[in-house]
């Protein structure tokens, strides 16, 4: 057998301890190979070779060791879709900095609002630098408060490029247990956990997950994801960089303008892999036009992971049918559980093997709590299973008094792996309560039937719309404010869209006005503020805004307004909604 | 005809992509920079331009810098028929 680069993790001793010697490692072995190739709108693709991305990102390494940026320190990176978020982010690493990737502002997300999110951002993870563009430093220092920990604004026009990539060495003494990276939710509440990983817990997550793929020198990654989110940060960016994959990167802002694009770069680069949200089947499926496929070609495509959201049956039937004539094969269909706290997957399905269906009576998961055949004349759900753990990660069911389940009973998934989280960033409190005896408890409701692990929904109230994580109490709080609104009379959930295959996000508000019609203009124009508010300042566009009487919510024994019981009033009463 | 243009898109916004047939969309509200139409519905809008219309809107166009208002689209369509 000929000698080749192993895309597998080097875990042996003596070899790289550190995502930086990691990288150091590949760059020597293939200089010239181009890992990462950067699609963009109106520009010809970037391909950029691991001398590039090493050369470029000490560049990046040099100027925080310059401003006097020390190992360990967080670097904030306000960076869009390009070649400087990634020499960025590996330029922190190399310097032994700890990157964090903060969305980037859109046009619909008030200015305001995201200088509050960014000093909320600044204020928990404490940073010593900021990585942004020159265009963008004005704005920046509006949300830099004067007792901030911010010592340095580093614009990514000042990077100087050092001229021999064979001088870089990474700062020393970083170890592998030391934290590479933090990785935050959105929104004001998802600020405050920033998910800490260390090196160790990085590759172990890797080299974990490339078994369950399977992953052979002859695979091409694309993704269009954000790499503000761990599945873009670790499956669209850091799997296939570390490992030697080639990966083509979309930017997300294109993407859903153009969704054909990713289809046309797998297979223009015989791409093998992609994770989507679920959403993201229907999407293509219904919003390509057949002009846009034309000598598209899908049969290089392995597997198509659906992670990150609820996931549905027809989704996959929907893009099965769409693509086959393009020639994507039904046994590319595949799943996978996955969450920032365990890295990235927790589980993966649909590789060695389809991925199992299992149709359960609707009532029986409802009612019993229990996933159970149907009986006749009781409706039947057809449950994807997201897999089997994969060979690092362990799986519990628990009840809720943090007993172990038995197999079919529907209970909070835990989990125990040597790829968990190190912890929320300064945030000891939140760590500790997150955890039962070693055990990782992910909020999520599901249940386990041969060795396979079924998600059916969450006991937190967390919205998911289009992959990315919603917090009702942020939105809640942007409602309340509106005048003509009963201030904390205000529910936000989640309700699932089938044709959209994803949650509608549903707003409930007690009017003020005892007397004022819900149906009146001047309702109406309460519905609109409403609206308006939610998506300048949570970039989260409503589906529905209802506009009830007072006591039209229900209330808990505490007095809190009940999301889920709002929630399924607001189905019960909605005809505009059938599961 | 760009009031007739207007109408035509008003209501399928309303009905179709905000899902309140009753919202009464004017000419000159922003649709875009104000999150009226979200990112996911904006090919759902050039499918349903190019289908009634006969006019394509260039992915690239889908943003508030082309058209904001449903009076710039109106005349952007006008002008390409």
């Amino acid at each position: 057998m000929p000698a080749q680069i192993e895309p597998t993790f080097p875990t042996q001793a003596g070899q790289a301890a550190t995502v930086a010697q990691r990288l150091l490692d590949l760059a020597k072995q293939a200089p010239e190979k181009v890992i990462l190739r950067l699609l963009f709108n109106q520009a010809p693709d970037q391909p950029i070779t691991y001398a590039e991305l090493l050369q470029r990102s000490n560049g990046y390494a040099q100027a925080l060791a310059g401003a006097g940026i020390q190992p360990g320190e967080v670097v904030i990176l306000i960076l869009q879709h390009g070649a400087d978020l990634a020499y960025a982010f590996f330029g922190a690493i190399f310097h032994g900095a700890i990157p964090s990737i903060m969305p980037f502002l859109t046009e619909k997300l008030s200015p305001e609002q995201y200088r509050r999110s960014l000093a909320a951002l600044f204020e928990i993870c404490a940073p010593a630098a900021v990585i942004t563009y020159p265009e963008f430093e004005s704005e920046v220092r509006q949300a830099i408060s004067p007792h901030a920990s911010i010592r340095t604004l580093l614009l990514s026009s000042q990077i100087a490029w050092p001229a021999e990539a064979a001088e870089i060495t990474p700062t020393k003494g970083i170890q592998p247990a030391d934290i590479v990276l933090l990785q935050h939710s959105s929104g004001t509440t998802g600020l405050q956990k920033g998910v800490a990983l260390s090196h160790q817990a990085v590759f172990n997550q890797l080299e974990s997950y490339s078994r369950a793929l399977h992953l052979a020198p002859a695979d091409v990654i694309v993704s269009w994801l954000p790499l503000y989110h761990d599945m873009g940060l670790i499956a669209g960016f850091l799997l296939p960089i570390l490992s030697s994959i080639p990966l083509v990167l979309l930017s997300p802002f294109d993407w859903v303008r153009a969704p054909y694009r990713m289809l046309q770069a797998i297979s223009q680069y015989q791409g093998t892999l992609a994770w989507l949200p679920n959403f993201a089947y229907n999407f293509c499926a219904q919003k390509i036009r057949p002009r846009d496929l034309e000598g598209v070609d899908l049969s290089s495509w392995r597997a198509v992971i659906n992670c990150s959201e609820p996931m549905y049956y027809r989704s996959h039937q929907l893009f099965l049918e769409r693509f086959a004539p393009y020639g994507f094969r039904a046994s590319a269909l595949a799943t996978c559980y996955a969450m920032a706290e365990n890295v990235f997957a927790v589980t993966q399905g649909g590789i060695d093997a389809p991925v199992t269906i299992d149709p359960v009576s609707q009532r029986g998961l409802l009612i019993d709590r229990l996933a159970r055949p149907p009986q006749p004349g009781e409706d039947v759900i057809s449950m994807l299973s997201v897999g089997r753990p994969i060979d690092n990660t362990r799986v519990r069911i628990l009840d809720e008094h943090h007993h172990d389940l038995a197999e079919r009973s529907l209970g909070e998934i835990a989990l125990h792996s040597d790829c968990m989280l190190t912890g929320y960033y300064k945030r000891p409190d939140l760590t500790k309560k997150a955890f039962a005896g070693g055990w990782y408890l992910t909020g999520d409701l599901g249940y386990m039937a041969d060795g396979e692990v079924y998600v059916t929904g969450r006991k937190k109230d967390l919205i998911i719309v289009g992959g990315k994580n919603v917090y009702p109490q942020d939105l809640e709080g942007l409602a309340s404010e509106v005048a003509g609104i009963h201030p904390g009379r205000v529910a936000a959930f989640g309700v699932p869209n089938p044709d959209t295959g994803t949650e509608d996000v549903v707003i409930a508000a007690e009017l003020e006005d005892q007397n004022l019609d819900p149906e009146d203009p001047a309702a109406q124009a309460i519905a609109d503020e409403i609206r308006q508010r939610v998506t300048r300042g949570s970039d989260v566009v409503l589906r529905y805004v209802k506009l009830v009487r007072r006591g039209w919510l229900l209330k808990t024994s505490s007095g809190k307004v009940a999301r889920s019981a709002n929630r399924e009033k607001y189905l019960s009463e909605s005809d505009n909604f059938s599961l | 005809m760009n009031n007739e243009t207007i109408q035509v898109l008003a209501a399928h916004i309303a009905t179709h992509i905000i899902k309140q047939p009753k919202r009464v969309i004017t000419p000159d509200e922003k649709i875009l920079s104000s999150g009226l139409i979200d990112s996911f519905s904006l090919v759902d809008l050039s499918i349903f331009i190019e289908e009634h219309f006969g006019v394509r809107i260039a992915d690239t166009e889908l943003n508030p810098e082309t058209f904001d208002t449903l009076a710039q689209l109106a005349g952007l369509i006008t002008q390409r028929q």
